[in-house]
């Protein structure tokens, strides 16, 4: 909507009337009757780093697939660097000089690094001619701005934070003059995205744009200059990143005050009821997942599991869930063992009081095309209350119960027999939740429960956690938002690599600690060294 | 997955649209081969609604409601049960077993029996697929299919041995009157309406007609419905509720194969009254037409299996007065119905859904 002369733009140049390194004027979008985009205007001063807030469904990823070329906008006009473009694909966008790094990284894993930056880049018929030159240039680059990469390892044996490096080199081999990245650190230690901004300030003090799409507040906090705020497909505000603050940007996104922190006190722990000893679980292709896995879990008390996905918590809440088999160990509940053979099943675990908020909830915690009363029932639909006669189900009374629930949780619409697929990621796992939590479960295994979900329902899925935490329950919570972990957890366990890398109290660590731990260089606190 | 057609457009309206397409289609064939579109299609209509015509239509009818629903109810599971024609074929020996084995006292008992047989037998040969399928990971599209073969080859073998009458054709001795079920001429005379005596139309019909209820009640009502639907939306989601793969596989090819199976007291026991070779005569495959037709609801399988009886009836009649055009015009139909409403679905979904987003637009 306005348009902001940047503060901070601090380049020399920023006096001369440059042009904006982008200017949308009035861009809009609409996908049937959802309007995506609404007349949306935004410049951004060459040099400077710009970042686009908004919750999920806000218009965020539209827009930017619109500059990118994925999409073409209704109505309005693009400028990059004072010129009007007409990005009609992403050969365009990379012609006018817009790199961008996606969320789920583009890249052939099999490959190396050098043929990945080279691919749809090549020139000539063989192909050495043009890997040649890419060496060359990557070395440039990697002198330039901190970005090195082995250019013959193969890409499938890095860890994500370098296969990011490669997606950002792969833009920038292709001349991009302006980057944008849409959540980079969804998938990174804290160290490993500490080293992504350092590389973002070196791409900005070499005078390239960077649009940085993100929802962790504060990284815009650390990393922007300016910041644009979107809400329900409008551009709502867009200001200079030393004038806000999170709770503001956090208000702004939402519409309304919305409380950061959890609210809640010190936890009285009683008696253990979870109980894990030796945990190894091998996955099919014989990967040792989990390595010699033991921790206890008490009465009241919230355990949270932190570490970068893919450390094996998945599978840690897969054997806890029932539907997956561990090769060894064992897991008692109430001082009784379960079992984690190959013939146990979900079904066994709910029984024996162990609830589940699964962390994939689009695949695993719901059907997507049930109604909602259908999948408040999903996982207790043989429970007494749900049956009728010969072998029916009393759907009336499934019916009855899902309105109760979406009363008591806020699910919004509140329609029992709207699809699944048509509620807003933060009321599917209202659903979820409402269903777990009432099932009054004596352990509740919660994996990533605010993921894809918006700030008003992170705030109100917290406070049920808490509440159940209150009322004596057991919490296993895993999630790799290191935040959630900070503040909901009473006890942190860190995972890496399979293996429990030690055990924190939330008032005793701080986020480096744990981020080293997370990157298994932390089973020594004394070791302070970055590595 | 957002609904955007309201459900009588997703039901009705875009089946019709993909017909029309179709028979459009198959117009300009006969229009190649140098034969009068508009004419066929009379005699088409013609064909299946004489006096004579409609108990042979409602005859298919029947079949195809069977086969139909077999392959709906296996597809709510995300199970292409390819195979209706083998399990039919081997109902078909179950019916004829029992059927031969007493001389029946009254056809209501015979009827029961021998739909336990069929109902037995075309489970029987869904269960190894189901199997296959369940723990080894064998494509059951494939495993179906094969499976239609070896059927074929056994009733063949059957039917030149073990099971064939003496001195005659491949084909067993003719059932007891007792197992000779109630025709619709029979049963509408009761009433007083005169029906055609010599259509092979019977009380299966009415048979198909009830299990279509049952098959409406167990995949939306029952608590083994909502396994079998959760298990075809997702497998993951499934087994996270504790549901088990192995016997929703199970289970659902069981009642398919059983539906399937069901078939044989019409051709079986209703009409031929012995079991002679090829009885089932590519009904199974018109099933999969149907199902997909019908959009895999019972309702949606009545019509589409109507419409297809409508369309073998009339094909016969056509192939009959038109001499240029051979009963193969129908599977030619049949098979651009599965192209259109199959494979190309969104070829016509998408037009449509776009207009009731314009009229609605248009309302608000």
């Amino acid at each position: 909507m306005s348009v902001v002369e940047n503060t901070e733009a601090g380049r020399s140049n920023s006096a001369a009337p440059t042009p904006p390194a982008i200017q949308l004027k009035g861009i809009s979008k609409s996908f049937g009757p959802v309007k995506a985009n609404k007349d949306i205007s935004m410049t951004v001063a060459k040099g400077t780093i710009h970042g686009i807030v908004g919750e999920n469904g806000a218009g965020k990823s539209t827009l930017m697939s619109i500059l990118y070329g994925f999409y073409k906008a209704d109505a309005g006009e693009v400028f990059i660097h004072g010129q009007k473009v007409n990005i009609t694909d992403s050969h365009a966008a990379i012609a006018a000089g817009i790199g961008m790094v996606h969320q789920h990284f583009m890249l052939v894993e099999p490959f190396t690094v050098l043929e990945n930056v080279v691919m749809g880049a090549e020139e000539g018929r063989l192909l050495k001619p043009s890997l040649a030159k890419a060496r060359a240039t990557l070395q440039q680059l990697a002198e330039e701005f901190e970005l090195d990469v082995d250019p013959d390892a193969i890409v499938g044996e890095l860890s994500v934070g370098f296969q990011q490096r490669v997606e950002i080199l792969k833009a920038l081999y292709r001349q991009a003059d302006i980057l944008i990245l849409d959540e980079p650190t969804g998938v990174l230690t804290p160290a490993e995205a500490d080293h992504l901004f350092r590389i973002l300030r070196n791409l900005k003090a070499q005078g390239k744009t960077i649009i940085l799409i993100t929802h962790k507040l504060r990284e815009i906090m650390e990393a922007t200059d300016s910041v644009s705020v979107m809400r329900r497909g409008e551009m709502t505000e867009t200001i200079p990143t030393n004038t806000t603050s999170p709770a503001d940007l956090a208000e702004k996104m939402v519409g309304r005050r919305v409380l950061l922190e959890v609210v809640k006190t010190p936890a009285t722990p009683g008696d253990v009821v979870l109980e894990v000893k030796g945990l190894n679980v091998v996955d099919s292709q014989g990967v040792k997942k989990l390595k010699d896995v033991g921790f206890t879990l008490r009465a009241g008390e919230i355990l949270g599991i932190a570490g970068v996905a893919g450390n094996g918590q998945s599978e840690l809440l897969e054997v806890l869930g029932g539907f997956r088999a561990a090769s060894s160990g064992e897991i008692r509940i109430n001082g009784a063992p379960i079992d984690l053979s190959a013939k146990a099943n979900a079904g066994m675990r709910r029984a024996r009081g162990i609830g589940h908020i699964p962390e994939d909830r689009h695949r695993r915690g719901m059907v997507m095309p049930f109604m909602a009363w259908e999948n408040i029932a999903l996982g207790y639909h043989n429970k007494p209350e749900y049956l009728g006669k010969a072998g029916l189900h009393n759907q009336t009374a499934m019916r009855e119960d899902a309105r109760g629930k979406i009363e008591r949780f806020d699910i919004r619409p509140p329609n029992e027999n709207l699809i699944a697929s048509n509620f807003s990621g933060g009321n599917q796992q209202k659903i979820v939740v409402a269903r777990e939590i009432e099932a009054n479960p004596d352990v509740l295994l919660v994996g990533q429960p605010t993921r894809g979900v918006d700030i008003g329902a992170i705030e109100f899925i917290h406070q049920q956690i808490v509440n159940l935490r209150d009322a004596g329950k057991a919490i296993l919570l895993v999630s790799v938002e290191l935040d959630e972990i900070q503040s909901l957890s009473d006890r942190i366990l860190v995972m890496f690599d399979g293996v429990i890398q030690g055990e924190r109290l939330p008032e005793d660590t701080d986020e480096r600690e744990l981020g080293l731990m997370m990157a298994g260089a932390g089973n020594n606190p004394a070791n302070g060294g970055n590595p | 997955m957002n609904r955007t057609l309201p459900r009588w457009a997703d039901i009705i309206l875009i089946p019709l649209l993909n017909l029309a397409l179709a028979i459009l289609v198959a117009g300009l064939v006969v229009l190649f081969i140098g034969e009068d579109p508009l004419r066929a299609m009379t005699l088409i209509i013609q064909g299946a609604f004489t006096p004579n015509g409609i108990g042979f239509t409602l005859y298919y009818t029947t079949n195809f409601i069977f086969t139909g629903l077999a392959v709906a109810v296996a597809f709510h599971a995300r199970l292409f049960n390819i195979g209706g024609e083998g399990q039919a074929a081997m109902a078909g020996v179950g019916v004829a077993l029992v059927c031969l084995a007493f001389d029946w006292p009254h056809w209501s008992l015979a009827l029961l029996a021998a739909m336990a047989g069929g109902m037995l037998f075309g489970a029987g040969w869904a269960a190894i697929p189901a199997y296959l399928q369940a723990k080894r990971g064998s494509h059951i599209v494939i495993t179906t299919i094969m499976f239609n073969l070896i059927a074929a080859s056994i009733i063949n073998f059957l039917l030149v041995g073990p099971m064939q009458a003496p001195g005659s054709s491949p084909e067993t001795r003719s059932f007891p009157d007792g197992a000779s079920l109630p025709t619709l001429h029979d049963m509408l005379g009761v009433i007083g309406v005169n029906f055609d005596r010599h259509a092979p139309v019977n009380i299966s019909l009415f048979v198909a007609l009830i299990a279509c209820v049952l098959v409406w009640l167990l995949i939306w009502k029952s608590r083994i419905g909502y396994e079998i639907r959760a298990f075809g939306h997702s497998d993951k989601a499934a087994v996270y509720a504790g549901i088990s793969p192995l016997k929703i596989t199970m289970i659902a090819m069981l009642i398919s194969g059983a539906l399937a199976g069901l078939m044989a007291i019409n051709t079986v026991m209703g009409e031929a009254e012995r079991l002679v070779l090829d009885a089932v005569q590519g009904a199974g495959f018109v099933g999969i037409a149907v199902a997909l037709m019908g959009r895999n609801h019972p309702l949606g399988v009545v019509l589409a299996a109507f419409l297809f009886g409508i369309l073998y009836q009339g094909g016969s009649e056509l192939a009959f007065e038109m001499p240029g055009i051979s009963r193969e015009m129908i599977v030619v139909i049949q098979g651009l119905v599965i192209l259109f409403t199959g494979s190309l679905e969104n070829l016509v979904r998408i037009p449509v859904s776009k207009l009731f987003l314009r009229f609605r637009k248009g309302d608000a």
